[in-house]
């Protein structure tokens, strides 16, 4: 178990490695020129330079990377031309925009994105999977196929057009609730959930649908093997035998999926975010994208990484102790 | 218990069970009636598609919303099974009459304790507390040999061996005092010295409680073994039913005849002897080893083993499951590299030989292999499949394939016309025959048989042994016979090598590994093999005794 | 020691003769299979004749009309539903006054391009992938399989983002959207290809095409590629709903297609700031993508089952498809 663990951190590295290199590759090698773009429109070629000797970029590419990792790691100096200003390990860069580090600015971000995925894990696990339970305890009646037609219609809603159309009707028309923007929750709770709602709602919603189809298809499977046919030849009665039985056999995929998408919320919950102007990291990826300020995107890429990473590890630890057989080697 | 003498415990007339197929329904039973009184024992005897396990399911009401259309009456301890409501249908499920499915490990529920599955069971028909059921678990899994029950019920399915699950299984079926044991397949999945296992432990448990007992298999010998009557159906008919020495001491119908004459017996005819084999060995492996994994995790799946196969001759090789046996046939024909030890073929080393340098001799090493279903592509027609191996060695000439397909084709017993049809249009009888066909198309001479027949029903079997037996006089082939039914390597070979744990522990003829046995795994082994007497069952079931306290 | 199989029926089989006959009947006894290709053919016939239909209304996707929109309303268009008249038969677009019914059916085109050319690329990258993963060396599948490891990990949407931010803005946007797609989607199909191939080797009829003497060549090309073509044409199947909502999303977000190109994304991008002032700006590229990306799933899942029933619960449980959030 902890060889197993250990085991899969070594491996969470190296592919965390590779995704450093990778983008490295991709933004520092990029047509374009950083400088120009950290400078903005009007900088004249002598300014330019200036940048780009203050962001070193006029280093090798293995250097820059050298220096990257030796941020990460044990921290690095920054010269903004009078003075020298130091990055702590885990050093992610100072952001051209706005000379901020981005380890902090990430770290001031994750709040809103971790409000956000909980609650919206809350709403996925009570909509989801009680939907998918609904209709496979309810299977080859018309509960189950009005439930069907549902899930089906919200696989194909994207999340913004599910976000846009709840604000026109809650928000406009029928005027329940105001606008959103975001309270932290430190300042004021109690606004900080009525402001968060429609981002819950939207974003569980959205995922609900996958769970539903995850939960049924798995109850269901799970209702078609030789030990279900075993307790209702010992008289155990149809509801026992989905609850207790079946619905078992959901919950391991349940759990490890959870895990999973908790993971890619962050930094991964981009449209959600922006739609409702919520300050997470996928808001900071994408303003980091418009203003193309490299060190943001990289370190946003890279945090989501960690997290995506570190939940596929808890994932199949989760899946492990839900269903025992599985062996972790 | 109780005893209701006048009425039998079952009694089914005129059951009639029919499923909606694509295309039509079909009649799994057909006006099917029997009677079995309280403490007897009946055993449905079938080959596939016989209809026995739907009559089975039929006794507990398992069809019910499943869309099968049951017809006739079914009464088991005086509750009519066809009319009876959701209550009186859970009392019949397990208290009355209890279930024991086929695969032990997918009938219980991978997720729980499997003390507590029994527990569950059991509350639903005795009640009382948590408490009370679970000791009630520890103690038939005590009952059914469970060592340390209290610990051990604690344990999920996965942690049992296949032996213990069946066992847990009959233990569930104990744990509500049914008067009827409903056992279908109970040790189809099981090796043999473990069904042997498994068949005393439930002659011993009838005995003690005076269950009722029906038992559902393929395998005569199980019958024999375990039951007072036999019932032997085809095409959802009966065949013939009665006394289980008369049934199969002195059958009166054509078709029971047949299948007896079909199953293959450790004291029926041996294949006349061979002369002694002279000069060079077609194949010989010294110390031939195969490890999987690396470093410390590596396991031997063959450990060690050195034999030798002569043109013109049957070596036989039996082992239980994880012997090593099918590793060891797939190393003889290169389709799984050795790590160790030597291959000769033909006075040639090939074990080391690269895909390349093996090119001569691929086509002359051929293998038949166990699955009928696996081992011919779906997508492509069996005169495609057969031809490969022609392909394969140059031929250009279309007209030449064909007309050689079709000569194949013949040579195995089916029609040349069917070279354009597809696997799927065959039995599974047909489709060993076509793989059969292939192997012959590259002219091998050394031709590795993997349990060649154990996925058919007898009388295909004992057609498809003696076709291969056929092939190999004719064509002088060195067959090396991989199978794990001791009778059906016995009745096929001219010297045996019996597996356990990846080495050989005996080899010689088959007079000598079969008459006497020097191992005293072999021994065991022999012993398990049910016997088609009953009386000479009851006898073997004392020797077994005696060879376990030994 | 297994149970005798039922040799007397015969088993379940597709001859590739009869594949693609089976799968069309199949299809077509499902109603909402033969809704949804019948309304993707419209889409498709709307999207390829959309000048011709842009020239039937009269109008021009690009051309502004200030006049009927209200200025002093910030824009609004004149008239009800967001401006519907005789000559502009869906409205027009608040703020500029273009025509939506040509906006729409152009941006149908691009939707549809970049869906199904993404789709393409992850495919053909996927099968090489896949392949050279299942029948390589141990070494070579060690690689590629970690490779896949990584992008199957990360979302795509996000690594999307990043990357159409270093591209020159002059680079045609359609064209970048289908290979930033394509580039980092292929993980899911060359999975299936690799985790397929390597069940394929392990059948005895692979191994029997080994003895028979066929080369590596020769056996992948009869035994394993005709197999292959189910999973991978059920995984394109529903590929193609999600690559067209990443698209939408990333023009949503302003990353993707830019203006004055129309997509549908790109114009709900444009009606985040109008819905609670002209609300059919919003619903109809919505109601669009909506009912295509519907279509979409209803078919592919339609596919999946006809193809393969039991392998369909596997994939659905066994894979997850990236979604964007």
């Amino acid at each position: 178990m902890t060889r197993y663990v250990l085991k899969r951190l070594a491996g969470a590295a190296l592919v965390l490695l590779a995704l450093s290199v990778l983008v490295y590759a991709l933004f520092y090698l990029a047509p374009g020129d950083p400088a120009r773009l950290a400078c903005g429109e009007r900088c004249n070629p002598r300014q330019i330079a200036q940048v780009r000797e203050q962001l070193g970029l006029n280093e090798g590419v293995f250097a820059q990377y050298a220096h990257f990792l030796q941020g990460v790691f044990v921290g690095r100096d920054y010269s903004t031309g009078t003075s020298v200003v130091r990055c702590d390990a885990p050093c992610l860069g100072l952001s051209y925009q706005s000379d901020q580090q981005v380890t902090q600015l990430v770290l001031e971000r994750l709040p809103a994105t971790a409000s956000l995925a909980l609650g919206a894990l809350v709403v996925w696990l009570v909509v989801g999977v009680g939907t998918g339970l609904l209709s496979a305890l309810r299977r080859g009646g018309p509960t189950e196929r009005i439930l069907t037609v549902l899930t089906l219609a919200a696989t194909g809603t994207p999340v913004f057009i599910l976000g846009l159309l709840l604000l026109m009707v809650v928000c406009a028309y029928l005027q329940w609730l105001p606008f959103p923007t975001y309270v932290p929750l430190g300042e004021n709770p109690e606004q900080w959930a009525w402001n968060m709602l429609l981002p819950w709602l939207t974003l569980g919603l959205f995922e609900s649908a996958k769970y539903a189809r995850l939960t049924r298809s798995s109850t269901l499977e799970t209702l078609a093997e030789d030990h279900i046919r075993t307790f209702r030849a010992y008289g155990v009665g149809e509801r026992a035998v989905v609850t207790r039985h079946a619905l078992r056999g959901a919950v391991p995929p349940v759990v490890a999926v959870s895990a999973v998408d908790l993971g890619y919320m962050f930094g991964g919950a981009v449209l959600t975010e922006s739609l409702f102007g919520i300050p997470g990291l996928g808001k900071t990826l994408l303003d980091g994208v418009r203003e193309i300020d490299l060190p943001v995107v990289v370190g946003v890429v890279m945090v989501m990484g960690v997290a995506v990473v570190l939940a596929g590890v808890v994932a199949d630890l989760l899946y492990a102790a839900a269903d025992r057989r599985v062996v972790l080697t | 218990m109780t005893r209701h003498s006048e009425d039998p415990l079952v009694e089914v007339r005129d059951l009639t069970v029919g499923f909606d197929r694509e295309g039509g329904s079909v009649r799994a039973v057909d006006g099917l009636s029997f009677t079995l009184g309280e403490g007897r024992a009946l055993a449905l005897v079938g080959e596939s598609g016989s209809g026995k396990s739907t009559v089975a399911g039929a006794l507990l009401g398992l069809h019910r919303g499943t869309g099968a259309r049951v017809t006739g009456s079914v009464r088991v301890g005086g509750i009519d099974v066809g009319a009876a409501g959701p209550g009186e249908l859970r009392r019949l499920r397990g208290g009355v009459a209890a279930m024991v499915f086929q695969d032990p490990l997918s009938a219980l529920d991978p997720y729980y304790a499997i003390g507590d599955q029994i527990a569950e069971v059991h509350r639903i028909h005795a009640g009382g507390s948590r408490r009370d059921a679970r000791a009630r678990a520890v103690e038939v899994l005590d009952r059914v040999g469970i060592p340390d029950a209290a610990r051990r019920s604690r344990s999920r399915p996965h942690e049992f061996s296949g032996g213990m699950r069946q066992r847990a299984l009959l233990a569930m079926a104990l744990a509500c005092e049914p008067r009827l044991i409903v056992a279908d397949e109970p040790t189809t999945a099981l090796d043999v010295t473990v069904q042997a296992q498994i068949l005393d432990l439930l002659h011993e448990l009838r005995r003690e409680t005076g269950t009722a007992l029906l038992l559902v298999t393929h395998d005569v010998g199980v019958a024999a073994e375990s039951v007072d009557e036999v019932l032997v159906m085809r095409g959802g008919r009966e065949i013939e039913r009665g006394p289980v020495d008369s049934v199969l001491g002195a059958p009166s119908e054509p078709y029971t005849r047949r299948l007896l004459g079909a199953v293959p017996r450790l004291d029926g005819p041996l294949r006349p002897a061979a002369p002694a084999p002279t000069g060079e060995p077609l194949l010989e492996a010294v110390d031939l080893r195969r490890e999987f994994g690396r470093g410390k995790r590596a396991v031997a799946a063959v450990d060690g083993v050195s034999l030798t196969v002569h043109a013109g001759e049957t070596l036989g090789v039996v082992g239980e499951s994880g012997s090593g046996k099918t590793t060891l046939g797939r190393m003889l024909v290169r389709l799984l590299d050795p790590t160790g030890g030597r291959l000769r073929y033909g006075g040639t080393e090939i074990g080391a030989l690269s895909e390349r340098e093996l090119r001569p001799y691929r086509r002359e090493l051929q293998m038949v292999f166990q699955d009928p279903v696996s081992s011919l592509n779906p997508r492509r027609s069996v005169g495609e499949s057969i031809a490969d191996p022609l392909r394969a060695a140059g031929e250009r000439d279309e007209t030449r394939i064909r007309s050689r397909v079709r000569e194949l084709l013949d040579r195995v017993g089916l029609e040349p016309d069917r070279h354009a049809a597809y696997p799927h249009e065959f039995s599974g009888g047909q489709r060993q025959r076509v793989g059969i066909a292939r192997a012959l198309a590259a002219e091998p001479r050394v031709v590795v048989c993997d349990e060649p027949v154990s996925a058919l029903d007898v009388t295909t079997q004992a057609q498809v042994t003696a076709l291969l037996a056929e092939l190999q006089a004719e064509l002088g082939l060195g067959l090396v016979f991989i199978a794990h039914d001791l009778a059906v390597v016995r009745q096929v070979s001219d010297r045996v090598a019996v597996m356990r744990g990846g080495r050989i522990v005996e080899q010689g003829t088959v007079e000598e590994v079969y008459g006497a046995p020097q191992d005293p795994y072999t021994r065991r082994l022999l012993a398990a093999v049910p016997s088609l007497d009953p009386v000479l069952a009851a006898e073997r079931r004392g020797r077994r005794q005696e060879l376990a306290a030994a | 020691m297994t149970a005798p199989t039922d040799t007397s029926a015969p088993v379940a089989g597709i001859p590739a003769t009869g594949a693609a006959r089976q799968l069309l009947r199949r299809l077509r006894g499902r109603p909402a299979a033969v809704v949804s290709a019948g309304v993707l053919l419209l889409l498709v016939l709307l999207a390829l004749a959309a000048p011709l239909f842009a020239a039937l209304e009269g109008q021009d996707p690009y051309a502004y009309h200030d006049d009927l929109v209200d200025s002093a309303r910030g824009g609004v268009p004149y008239g009800s539903f967001g401006g519907v008249s005789a000559d502009h038969w869906l409205g027009v677009e608040p703020g500029t006054g273009r025509d939506l019914f040509a906006r729409l059916l152009h941006g149908a085109r691009v939707s549809l391009l970049v869906a199904v050319g993404a789709t393409a690329v992850q495919v053909l990258i996927g099968v090489l992938v896949g392949l050279a993963a299942g029948l390589g060396s141990r070494w070579a599948d060690g690689i590629l399989s970690r490779i896949t490891d990584v992008l199957v990990a990360l979302p795509m949407l996000v690594l999307a983002i990043a990357l159409t931010a270093v591209v020159p803005r002059d680079f045609p946007r359609p064209l970048l959207l289908i290979l930033v797609i394509g580039l980092l989607g292929w993980a899911g199909t060359s999975r299936i290809v690799r985790a397929q191939t390597l069940t394929l080797k392990s059948l005895d009829f692979v191994a029997a095409s080994r003895l028979a003497g066929s080369g590596r060549w020769r056996t992948a090309r009869r035994e394993l590629l005709p197999a292959l073509a189910a999973p991978v044409i059920t995984y394109a199947a529903i590929s193609v709903p999600t690559n067209m909502v990443v698209e939408a999303a990333l023009s949503f977000l302003g990353v993707g297609v830019t203006p004055p190109t129309p997509s549908w994304g790109q114009m709900l991008s444009t009606a985040q700031t109008w819905f609670r002032a002209d609300p059919a700006y919003v619903l109809l590229p919505a109601g669009l993508l909506f009912v295509t990306v519907l279509a979409f799933t209803v078919l592919g899942d339609a596919v999946r089952t006809a193809l393969d029933p039991r392998e369909a619960s596997r994939l659905r449980v066994g894979t997850r498809k990236e979604t964007s959030r």
